[in-house]
């Protein structure tokens, strides 16, 4: 047998690999085509939709009162800011005036949210990054805070808890000061995820440098959230558009300067702070008065359209609303949901990083897949 | 209720049910009711069939701005930098919006983009809406925001079935997936756009879901009754061919 042309040793072709849809670093439902050369990522294809159950169209179907509990089932580790969304987009269309204590607790109960959506984004990131202890940790302090919704609206995941013109339930007695206890633990067990994280060698190689984006380029893409402040840009729908009682809160926004990952971690790590801020000054403000808004029980909002944004925690999170003024349903009822945006950024994110800090960059955008595919 | 012009149901005692013509059940949205198309005739087929439905407004509803309330600069430079390009301008709880021609969608994205006083560097959402009654059938709505100087407007083009619009991927990246599920969704097509496939439903599904004729359970309750019916029209659309 004659060989003329030597085979080479080592094949340079790219190498077309899956990721998911069933792998636990995802998240969820997410395929990643990832194009590899070597252990080098050339291309990445997000394939999404594996969990779409057509929200959208279902809620054009339903009375507006109906689609509170639909928006439950989008983001469902951050179910209150969903449905805090929502309500307020109808408010909007309607011209409810939401009474100042319904207005407070909404405040509450959505910096709780956010406290317990980034405590699992920690500990899952963490995870990812093989920091076990610091998913343990994350659960843990969660529970407090399911406890504290459970206590409130009576369910631990899937709240419910928000109405169109105000809240359904009064706070339970005594519930103010447990929130304020539990602000003072979350305060204490900061520090020991920073001892855990931030200065440990391995999460800092792991996420220092990975995934750069600057300001401009976040903002073309749509970033939206911590990923975005992240980079530096000033960017928080709590300020900028402020709704619920976030004009009478007082509280920052941190800022990252470069960009990466490590950047983000800290964006977040500081986001807590901010909360626990936010959720003393309105647990010990709540002003007295009615919770709930003059409403009538069928809601058929006057023909038109609105789009409203809040700031969820995973960013922007948007909803548009067409009333055709006859139906008791919505014309049109679209999401902006702020995984689906931050997700579209990751091919951008992860090209020439290695496989294993494609795990990484999924933790740091902090995507639910309930959401991106609603 | 809202389901736009459907075929007559077969069920007379469900009437809320939506059954998609037994010869279009494979592909609903692309052969049930076309409504540009088969506008008079669906609509005639459906009054009797759903009197509960009241019949969907043939557009959105574009309020004029009150005329005490001062236009803020950035409608007014559209309106004066690009000759023609506003159809019209709308007011509605506090949110500005211009009506563009949809050939034009691109040109005056990219004038809000760079226009000093407009700089809306930053695509919130875009999206369609379907008015299946109406001549230009569906209303594609961008939702900008500027990060520079913190105000909103909305930007809507009315497009016809079947009409291509300029994409706008080459002013915000962001616009990639969005466009797309435009597309999934509605079936709106954009020219320029670098990758145009379906996003959230897979990728041989047959129809467009966001459509009003489209039905609410898709065609899986004809499969579930009547699996004869349901092979039939497979087997038709395989012979058709669509999309």
């Amino acid at each position: 047998m004659q060989i003329d042309t030597p085979r080479p040793m080592f094949d340079t072709d790219e190498l077309v690999i899956n990721m998911g849809p069933q792998h636990p670093s995802t998240h969820g439902v997410l395929r990643l085509i990832l194009k590899l050369d070597g252990e080098r990522v050339v291309d990445c294809d997000p394939v999404i939709g594996y969990l779409h159950r057509g929200i959208e169209k279902l809620s054009e179907n339903r009375d507006y009162t109906q689609i509170v509990l639909l928006t439950d089932r989008m983001d469902y580790v951050a179910a209150a800011t969903n449905n805090l969304g929502y309500v307020q987009t109808v408010e909007k269309l309607y011209s409810v005036e939401v009474p100042r204590r319904a207005r407070y607790i909404r405040t509450v109960l959505s910096e709780l949210q956010r406290v317990a959506s980034h405590l699992l984004w920690l500990g899952t990131h963490a995870a990812d990054l093989g920091a076990l202890t610091v998913l343990l940790f994350g659960l843990r302090e969660r529970e407090l805070v399911l406890d504290l919704f459970e206590e409130y609206c009576g369910a631990r995941l899937t709240y419910n808890t928000m109405r169109i013109g105000g809240q359904p339930v009064d706070v339970p007695p005594g519930w103010d000061k447990k929130v304020l206890a539990f602000c003072d633990v979350q305060e204490q067990k900061l520090p020991e995820y920073e001892q855990l994280l931030t200065s440990n060698r391995i999460f800092m190689e792991r996420t220092k440098d990975i995934g750069v984006i600057n300001a401009a380029d976040a903002i073309a893409v749509g970033l939206c959230g911590p990923p975005l402040r992240a980079s530096g840009v000033y960017r928080d729908v709590r300020k900028d558009e402020p709704y619920a009682a976030y004009d009478e809160m007082e509280f920052d926004v941190p800022l990252g300067v470069r960009g990466d990952t490590y950047d983000r971690y800290l964006v977040r790590l500081e986001e807590f702070r901010q909360s626990l801020r936010i959720i003393r000054q309105a647990v010990q403000g709540l002003p007295e008065g009615p919770i709930m808004g003059k409403v009538p029980r069928l809601i058929k909002p006057p023909a038109g359209e609105t789009y409203h944004a809040i700031e969820a925690p995973k960013g922007e999170l948007g909803y548009f609303v067409v009333s055709d003024g006859k139906s008791v349903s919505p014309h049109r009822f679209r999401v902006r949901p702020p995984s689906f945006c931050n997700l579209q950024a990751l091919p951008r994110l992860v090209r020439g990083h290695l496989v294993a800090d494609v795990v990484a960059l999924i933790g740091t955008i902090d995507i639910v897949l309930g959401e991106v595919d609603r | 209720m809202s389901e736009g012009p459907k075929p007559a149901p077969e069920n007379p005692d469900m009437p809320g049910s939506p059954k998609p013509g037994a010869e279009a059940a494979g592909q609903p949205a692309e052969q049930a009711a076309p409504a540009s198309a088969a506008a008079p005739k669906a609509a005639a087929a459906a009054k009797p069939a759903a009197p509960k439905a009241p019949a969907p407004p043939p557009g959105p509803p574009d309020q004029a701005p009150p005329a005490d309330l001062p236009v803020p600069a950035y409608v007014s430079a559209v309106q004066s930098g690009v000759a023609g390009a506003v159809e019209q301008v709308s007011y509605w709880v506090g949110d500005w919006a211009v009506i563009v021609p949809a050939a034009r969608f691109a040109e005056i994205c990219r004038f809000l983009r760079d226009q000093p006083g407009c700089q809306f560097d930053y695509l919130s959402d875009l999206t369609a809406v379907d008015w299946p009654t109406r001549d230009k059938r569906f209303d594609l709505v961008a939702c900008l925001y500027s990060t520079a100087l913190r105000h909103r407007v909305r930007v809507k083009a009315r497009v016809a079935e079947g009409e291509a619009v300029p994409s706008v991927t080459g002013i915000w990246p962001a616009a990639n997936w969005l466009e797309r599920e435009v597309y999934d969704m509605f079936g709106v097509t954009f020219t320029g756009h670098p990758d145009l496939r379906r996003m959230l439903m897979p990728f041989d599904w047959q129809g467009h879901p966001q459509r009003k004729d489209y039905p609410l359970e898709g065609p899986g309750e004809l499969l579930m009754e009547n699996p004869q019916d349901w092979l039939k029209a497979r087997q038709a659309a395989a012979e058709a061919d669509i999309e």
